[in-house]
């Protein structure tokens, strides 16, 4: 026996109907099987809660007296896009505020509007015939658009990369902040009670599917950007002036930027069997990989394989060691989603829709074109390297002869062992140290991999603050040297 | 007790710790150190009955103590209870509880700040 959504529906408005979150779900089938399930239960509600880059706002702030095309516009000095129509502007929540860089962006904008905040509004012209202003600097509130209409390309991931990293530093990603050496894994998504996860066909989420977005009624547009299930992702659309402020925080990753988390749950029909079944899953059943954000690559090493059960644990396995686990989703927030959106279809306030198309049960995500990775190999120079035991005196004849400024020292073996710069041997020069380099040479050495694009040695150089890497290979063994001379003439041809 | 000790140029090159144990038996838990050549910084955990004569050889030597009553404070308005302070907390302040609500077992907490600067909600702040 199959239900449809005008059964289900008409069940809502004469408040007859059995709606279950999915956490619920899950107990119930496993009691009374699917099959049964399927006739007891009409909805069950799923909700996630997270940080979601790709979201914004469509705004009409209405025509100021003499007009104005904006060619650029500010909101609490958080810029938004105006390359559409005079008063049309589009303002994301990662965007950052010229004046207050990573503390305030444009997710604290919208939720500022949302919380009857006014916010001060600046715009610049070139002026024309039709529109002849040039500047304006007012407040709104969001009372005063005539519309704020929450556009998002790409939410309610249905699964996600987790985070780890091996390397010796703290990363601070937006997946939070990494401990270096495994110290700890971070990662995202609400994993069984999460929408895509409970309706993993897109039977009934598709174009057209109401939606519950941050407390107000919003609707699926579309799959969204980098829709690649199992990594399926949604364009969603919903009125920010009828948004709720608990269901919706600006946050700063450190180190990272501003993001905005937001809530969002979806109700799916339980038409048959099939559906009872699927929105039975349980975390041990839906996968991921830990990734490692220790390699600054677009294909990041796959660590390992992992369940959101175990994630969800707060503790997994590394190579043999246990490393803590924190989720970047809020749970706590997810249920509230999953709870609220249940009371709306419970009392009546909210109703199903069928969508009038399926999004894609497949993808690919293809990387950037590029014209070409330019790597450490392509641009490094032949090392001069010493042994340890060479005289400070010899090595500052090196310098002179061989006119370079960075030696690296290695072993018998060609292993990296350390690094004297002219620096440091004027240093022992001048303070009459006239010992072996290895009394002076510096034994952390800041490194680069050969195959390690060239933006990644920069970043490296400009993080501390020196002037050039010895390029090793997997057993330290020099390759040889890339200075931020060789660097910078690559830029100028650019 | 914790403390918070403070040395100066004088006091940093003395091994203050090692006198006040001989001294008065106590068993001092050093939970962070950051030593260098002109001043230095330590938290220590004292039990509460050697607390006070411990404190006494500090001042004697002219180390700054200063009591670490208040630990790590969880802005509950703030909080969004994403978790991600679990896994960076070195003692394991932080937790779940039965409703995924993050909850701070604030007794244990050693006053490092690792926490603070990671919270992307500013929830978390470390009165001194």
């Amino acid at each position: 026996m199959k239900k449809t959504i005008e059964e289900i529906n008409r069940k809502i408005a004469e408040g007859s109907v059995c709606v279950v979150t999915a956490e619920e779900m899950k107990e119930i089938v496993e009691e009374l099987g699917a099959e049964k399930a399927s006739k007891e239960v009409d909805v069950v509600t799923t909700g996630t809660f997270g940080a979601m880059c790709s979201s914004g706002v469509f705004m009409n702030f209405g025509h100021s007296d003499p007009p104005i095309k904006m060619q650029r516009v500010w909101l609490n000095d958080v810029e938004a896009y105006t390359g559409i129509a005079a008063v049309d502007a589009y303002l994301g929540v990662t965007q950052l505020s010229e004046s207050r860089g990573m503390e305030y962006g444009g997710a604290h904008v919208i939720e500022d509007l949302v919380r009857g905040k006014e916010v001060e509004l600046r715009a610049i012209s070139y002026g024309t015939d039709c529109y002849p202003r040039k500047k304006i600097v007012t407040e709104i509130a969001l009372e005063d658009l005539n519309q704020a209409v929450m556009v998002n390309p790409r939410n309610a991931y249905q699964r996600y990369k987790a985070a780890t990293n091996s390397s010796d530093r703290v990363l601070r990603t937006y997946m939070g902040t990494l401990l270096p050496n495994f110290g700890n894994v971070t990662f995202a998504g609400c994993g069984e009670i999460s929408p895509l996860n409970n309706d993993p066909e897109y039977r009934t989420i598709g174009i057209g599917t109401r939606i519950f977005l941050c407390g107000a009624k919003g609707y699926i547009i579309g799959e969204g950007t980098q829709h690649t299930p199992p990594f399926g992702t949604l364009m969603v659309k919903g009125n920010l002036k009828e948004m709720k402020p608990e269901f919706m925080k600006a946050i700063v990753m450190p180190g990272y930027g501003v993001t905005m988390m937001l809530g969002i749950g979806i109700p799916i029909p339980i038409l048959d069997e099939q559906l009872a079944k699927a929105t039975a899953i349980r975390d041990d059943q839906i996968f991921t990989e830990i990734i490692d954000f220790g390699v600054p690559r677009r294909d990041r090493p796959v660590v390992r394989k992992v369940t959101y059960a175990e994630l969800k644990s707060g503790q997994v396995e590394i190579n043999g060691e246990i490393v803590r686990v924190s989720p970047l989703s809020s749970y706590y927030m997810a249920k509230k989603v999953m709870e609220e959106l249940k009371r709306m279809i419970d009392k009546g306030e909210f109703f199903l829709t069928q969508p009038v198309e399926r999004i894609p049960t497949s993808g690919k995500m293809k990387p950037m074109k590029q014209r070409e990775v330019k790597v450490v190999k392509s641009v490094m120079t032949k090392a001069v390297t010493i042994s340890p035991t060479t005289s400070i005196e010899e090595a500052s004849r090196i310098i002179i002869e061989k006119n370079v400024n960075h030696l690296p020292v290695v072993d018998e073996n060609g292993v990296l062992i350390g690094i004297v710069t002219s620096w440091d041997v004027a240093k022992a020069v001048a303070m009459g140290k006239l010992g072996k380099v290895s009394d002076v040479m510096t034994r952390r050495v800041i490194t680069a991999m050969p195959d390690e694009p060239i933006e990644s040695a920069a970043r490296k150089m400009e993080q501390y603050n020196i002037s050039a890497l010895p390029v090793v290979d997997a057993k330290k063994r020099v390759l040889g040297l890339v200075t931020s001379e060789d660097l910078s003439k690559l830029l100028a041809r650019w | 007790m914790l403390m918070l000790l403070k040395f100066d140029s004088k006091t940093i090159k003395k091994p203050i710790i090692s006198t006040a144990t001989l001294e008065t038996n106590a068993l001092i838990n050093i939970l962070r150190a950051n030593v260098g050549a002109r001043r230095g910084e330590m938290v220590v955990e004292v039990d509460d009955s050697k607390a006070k004569e411990v404190e006494e050889i500090f001042r004697r030597f002219g180390v700054e103590v200063i009591e670490l009553k208040e630990a790590v404070v969880k802005d509950e308005d703030k909080c969004i209870h994403c978790g991600l302070c679990i896994s960076i907390c070195p003692v394991e302040v932080f937790k779940f509880d039965e409703n995924w609500k993050v909850i701070a077992e604030t007794e244990k907490c050693i006053h490092c700040g690792v926490c603070i600067k990671v919270c992307p909600c500013q929830a978390l702040s470390l009165p001194i």
